[in-house]
């Protein structure tokens, strides 16, 4: 009998490396904008859907939304949750927590921005609350490791913008993120799973390089609440009714055709093209945002970070 | 209850086991005969297996992906005073008429177009990889770099290779094959990084990181960050990931020609 458990305790042995096995990810880790700088940093157009998988109750979400719900004093200070570190223009500062008697590390830690909290990653096998318990803005995320990838599992979010135009998740949504280093890159690719306003997981990378000249903080900054719209009643709560959305089209001044609009699973797939190849003009000449790169320290957290030039230059 | 002398029996089982362990594996090469050549291979030591049909899925730039944008449209990429002037000077129809509908079809533009991608061992040191979008093909060689021509191409020379994380005191080796792939890729000829004239140099070194991901409802994703160093062109590498997702076969594959306006 000892001799067939030592033999599965040696089996267990060694089926148990790869999971223990890690790499270091610790480090400021900076957000470069080569991809969807424009909704990243200055802000998606109104009406921008393009990208995303989403249902219809999300597009009717967004088509009601007026960024002047932002303006109200109780919404000012409200953080994204954690599927904006993906989404927003920020890096972020991560760090690990070990046990300080065997050395194994409890929890990586990930700074917060101005408008998003820290968040903490269990690695000590803890399980996720139950279904009901309280939902944060940072949510509850356990990670593991596959080889050299950390897969992180992040539950009990608060509901949060998926986009900066009034795309919507829910508290249901779950997000899988793989955390892999390549030398001084960090690549990130998140799995978002939201059975509300998704019709199929939403799924996005992020490639991150390492700056120590870069300045993150690891808390965000105070908050307090001022009047950003003088004009706005106390008892108002912009948003537009069915239809009456003045910026629904505006996608249109790049060409597009209505059925590029409202995002959708099968608009994110090559054969989706053979369906408006007949129906998109393109504009002879770029309108927005097209001078070029500044080559400066512009960028959203300083260090050697690049931006565009003249973001706000319009037509 | 633990004694010295069950310790050290465990420590013998844990011997004898992984000593069969070794023996199956070294039986299993060397049934053919070639155990040295079958144990070096760049097939064999994959860190993953990227065979197979990919689609690109294009949740990411998607106004400047899925469809050809205006010229001049070049945000999200840092590009020069001489990369700018370059892309406001883009004319399809010259391009068209000059026979290069291909420029953006090259290596750096290429893996990040709506395509689908066919990925293929042609013997155990090369990975062959098929677009629709295009109809290209990419060859990634493992080996000496020295060993290829330098005669620059769209698809230029890559040199492929597997990355494992270094090994650390106090952890044990991996016994499966663990970490990904590196491609570079020289030898361009000067080509668009996206279909409305962004251009690229035949300076240019491409750097690509491949890895496969299973996410939770079992659906596998190919990953690749793409580090695209070009000093003509950009002040600073332009360094971006490509998310593709594994089809069950290859029923939706759809060539198309290259084009220069859609």
């Amino acid at each position: 009998m000892m001799r067939i458990g030592g033999v599965a305790f040696c089996l267990l042995l060694g089926l148990a490396t790869p999971t223990s096995a890690q790499i270091d990810l610790s480090g400021t880790w900076a957000s470069r904008l080569h991809e969807d700088w424009m909704e990243r940093w200055p802000g998606p157009d109104a009406g921008d859907l393009t990208g995303l998988p989403i249902n219809e109750a999300a597009v009717e979400r967004a088509r009601s939304y007026s960024p002047s719900l932002l303006a109200l004093p109780e919404r000012q200070c409200l953080f994204y949750g954690p599927s904006y570190t993906q989404i927003g223009p920020f890096g972020f500062l991560m760090w690990s927590e070990a046990d300080p008697v065997d050395g194994h590390v409890v929890a990586w830690r990930m700074s917060g921005a101005v408008d998003k909290t820290p968040r903490a990653i269990w690695m000590d096998g803890r399980p996720h609350p139950s279904a009901s318990a309280l939902h944060t803005y940072s949510g509850f995320s356990t990670g593991r490791w596959e080889g050299s990838t950390l897969v992180v599992t992040t539950t009990h979010m608060k509901a949060s913008p998926l986009r900066r135009n009034g795309v919507p998740t829910s508290d249901q949504a779950v997000m899988t993120e793989y955390f892999a280093r390549y030398g001084d890159r960090l690549t990130v690719l998140s799995i978002i799973d939201d059975p509300v306003y998704l019709e199929e997981p939403y799924v996005l990378s992020r490639t991150y390089q390492e700056d120590p000249e870069t300045v993150i903080a690891i808390f965000p900054s105070p908050c307090t609440p001022g009047v950003e719209a003088p004009g706005l009643a106390a008892d108002a709560v912009p948003h537009y009714l069915p239809g009456q959305n003045p910026f629904q089209d505006q996608m249109r001044l790049y060409g597009l055709p209505p059925a590029a609009l409202e995002g959708g699973a099968s608009t994110l797939y090559p054969e989706f093209r053979e369906l408006i190849e007949e129906l998109y003009s393109r504009p002879e000449e770029c309108g927005r945002y097209c001078c070029g790169w500044d080559g400066g320290n512009s960028g959203p957290n300083g260090g050697s970070e690049t931006t565009l030039a003249c973001v706000s230059r319009e037509p | 209850m633990i004694t010295p002398a069950s310790m050290e029996r465990l420590a013998k089982q844990c011997a004898v086991v992984f000593a069969m362990i070794l023996c199956v594996t070294g039986t299993t090469s060397t049934q053919d005969g070639e155990a040295d050549r079958v144990l070096t291979t760049p097939r064999v030591a994959a860190t993953d297996d990227f065979t197979g049909n990919w689609v690109a899925v294009i949740s990411e730039d998607w106004r400047w992906r899925m469809v050809t944008p205006a010229r001049g449209d070049v945000a999200s990429i840092p590009l020069t005073a001489l990369g700018l002037e370059r892309a406001h000077q883009w004319d399809p129809v010259e391009d068209a008429a000059a026979g290069e509908a291909c420029k953006s079809y090259g290596a750096p533009g290429l893996m990040r177009a709506p395509t689908r991608l066919n990925i293929t061992w042609t013997d155990d040191e090369t990975l062959l990889i098929e677009t629709d979008y295009g109809m290209q093909t990419r060859m990634l060689r493992f080996g000496d770099a020295s060993d290829l021509p330098a005669v620059p191409s769209l698809q230029g020379h890559s040199i492929a290779s597997w990355e494992s994380p270094p090994p650390t005191r106090g952890r044990p080796p991996s016994p499966t094959p663990e970490g990904h792939l590196v491609v570079v890729t020289t030898s361009l000829t000067p080509g668009y990084l996206r279909k409305n004239g962004v251009p690229y140099s035949s300076d240019t070194v491409l750097t690509e990181y491949w890895d496969v991901f299973t996410a939770p409802n079992d659906e596998r994703w190919l990953v690749i960050t793409s580090i695209v160093h070009d000093p003509e062109n950009l002040q600073v590498d332009w360094v971006t990931s490509l998310n593709f997702k594994q089809e069950p076969d290859g029923s939706r594959w759809n060539p198309t020609p290259c084009s220069t306006e859609w």
